[in-house]
């Protein structure tokens, strides 16, 4: 448990400062939001109808950009060398790692989402389930972009090869993501079937990732 | 405490690199791996830590932890020192102390490579000796019966090397085993020699 506790701790402290991922993914996201009404033009109504996909379009690239980067820079460095000769499996180490990227990366989205909807035109009532959408989802987001990241160590560019492997597996969340924010703006549909599926595609990431993603790393770093 | 290698075979690339290696460490001994550049020394230090899969053979420690594995009694010292440069020398040592053990002593730890007054200061700043040096605190921070040090005096200055050797020494003394891949000597007393690539 310390060692985890060490782990994430380091990861967090690594994020804020020099050099460091946290807030990138939240400005790149806010980057993508702010240009699209300009790219749409001035039709509210349009806006509205297509403000759920843009938020969850945007905060699925804002998570991707800090991945390549999880298991690069301590394959670079040999930590990752030391971090496989520790007490703790590489599976909870992996975790540990991931929960770190996941409150750098996606809570920060999370957080800045409803101010961002506004943007969108997305009802106000609205903006809060929108929010608990992202992050319900979210994790699902991280924990498959970990294996990609495992799979992608050493590679010197691996940031596109990442794209390639992880985008395609994260689309049925995306699906129910959007669905489920849709429900939340318009209905009739309701809320409850998607996004219970989305709760249930995190959870099942979150177990099944780090073993895949330690799999992907040992035989990566061979 | 025994370690003991059993016909090791590891290949790298589809090359075999080195097959039917055997040998014994005992507790207390050092032995030195010498050899050309190619000739396997790094892929044989990796394959004992458990981070190379040997394509033949077996690697075990006798008389260790029985329910930790070999790379849990383990100090890995490679080529790549492992630390952060937006991390404090301080706060990089702590934070292998806690990884790898159960915290220990990083302030004496620092001390004993002479790196105690630059504690605060960000790792960037470190020359590669100083950072060699941070690397090597992480084996009197954590007790682990196994040192596995590759090329271990690169970028030391005399007086470092001396310190390690100290180390070293009070390692063996204590019936810690040490396996040293190294060039020329590193200041151990009468270890045994392993070379490879030799046929």
């Amino acid at each position: 448990m310390k060692a985890f506790t060490a782990l994430l701790a380091r990861d967090l402290k690594l994020a804020v400062r020099v050099g460091g991922g946290a807030l990138m993914g939240a400005v790149f996201f806010l980057i993508v939001i702010v240009m699209t009404p300009f790219a749409v033009g001035p039709n509210l109504k349009l806006l509205a109808l297509i403000g759920p996909a843009i938020l969850w379009l945007g905060g699925e690239l804002a998570t991707l950009l800090a991945l390549d980067r999880l298991f690069a820079a301590d394959h670079e460095d040999g930590s990752l060398d030391l971090i496989r000769t520790g007490a703790v499996p590489l599976e909870v180490a992996i975790l540990a790692k991931a929960v770190a990227h996941w409150l750098t990366t996606c809570l920060p989205l999370v957080v800045i989402s409803p101010l961002l909807g506004l943007m969108l035109n997305v009802e106000p009532r609205a903006l809060g389930w929108v929010a608990l959408t992202l992050l319900a989802g979210t994790p699902a987001l991280t924990f498959i972009g970990l294996v990609g990241a495992a799979l992608a160590v050493a590679l010197r560019r691996g940031g596109l090869l990442l794209a390639i492997l992880v985008l395609p597996l994260t689309i049925p969340v995306l699906i129910f993501g959007v669905s489920a924010a849709n429900a939340a703006i318009t209905g009739p549909a309701p809320f409850g079937p998607p996004f219970t599926i989305l709760c249930a595609l995190s959870l099942a990431s979150v177990v099944l990732g780090p073993v895949a993603a330690a799999a992907a790393l040992r035989y990566a770093m061979e | 405490m025994r370690l003991r290698a059993e016909n090791l075979a590891c290949s790298r690339g589809g090359r075999e690199i080195f097959a039917g290696l055997s040998f014994s460490v005992e507790g207390g001994e050092a032995l030195v791996v010498s050899g050309r550049n190619g000739a396997g020394k790094s892929s044989l230090l990796r394959t004992i830590a458990g981070l190379l899969r040997p394509t033949a053979g077996t690697v075990a420690l006798e008389g260790g932890t029985p329910e930790a594995s070999l790379a849990e009694q383990t100090h890995f010292v490679g080529h790549h020192d492992a630390i952060k440069p937006a991390l404090s020398v301080h706060e990089n040592l702590t934070f292998w102390a806690q990884y790898l053990g159960t915290g220990g002593d990083v302030t004496a730890a620092l001390d004993a490579v002479e790196l105690a007054p630059l504690s605060t200061l960000p790792a960037a700043y470190l020359s590669a000796g100083q950072r060699r040096r941070l690397s090597l605190a992480r084996l009197v921070a954590v007790k682990r019966p196994l040192w596995l040090l590759d090329e271990p005096t690169t970028a030391l200055d005399n007086v470092a090397q001396q310190r390690l050797s100290g180390l070293m020494q009070a390692h063996l003394r204590a019936g810690g085993l040490i396996i040293a891949a190294a060039h020329g000597p590193i200041g151990l007393e009468r270890p045994r020699e392993l070379r490879l690539g030799a046929t």
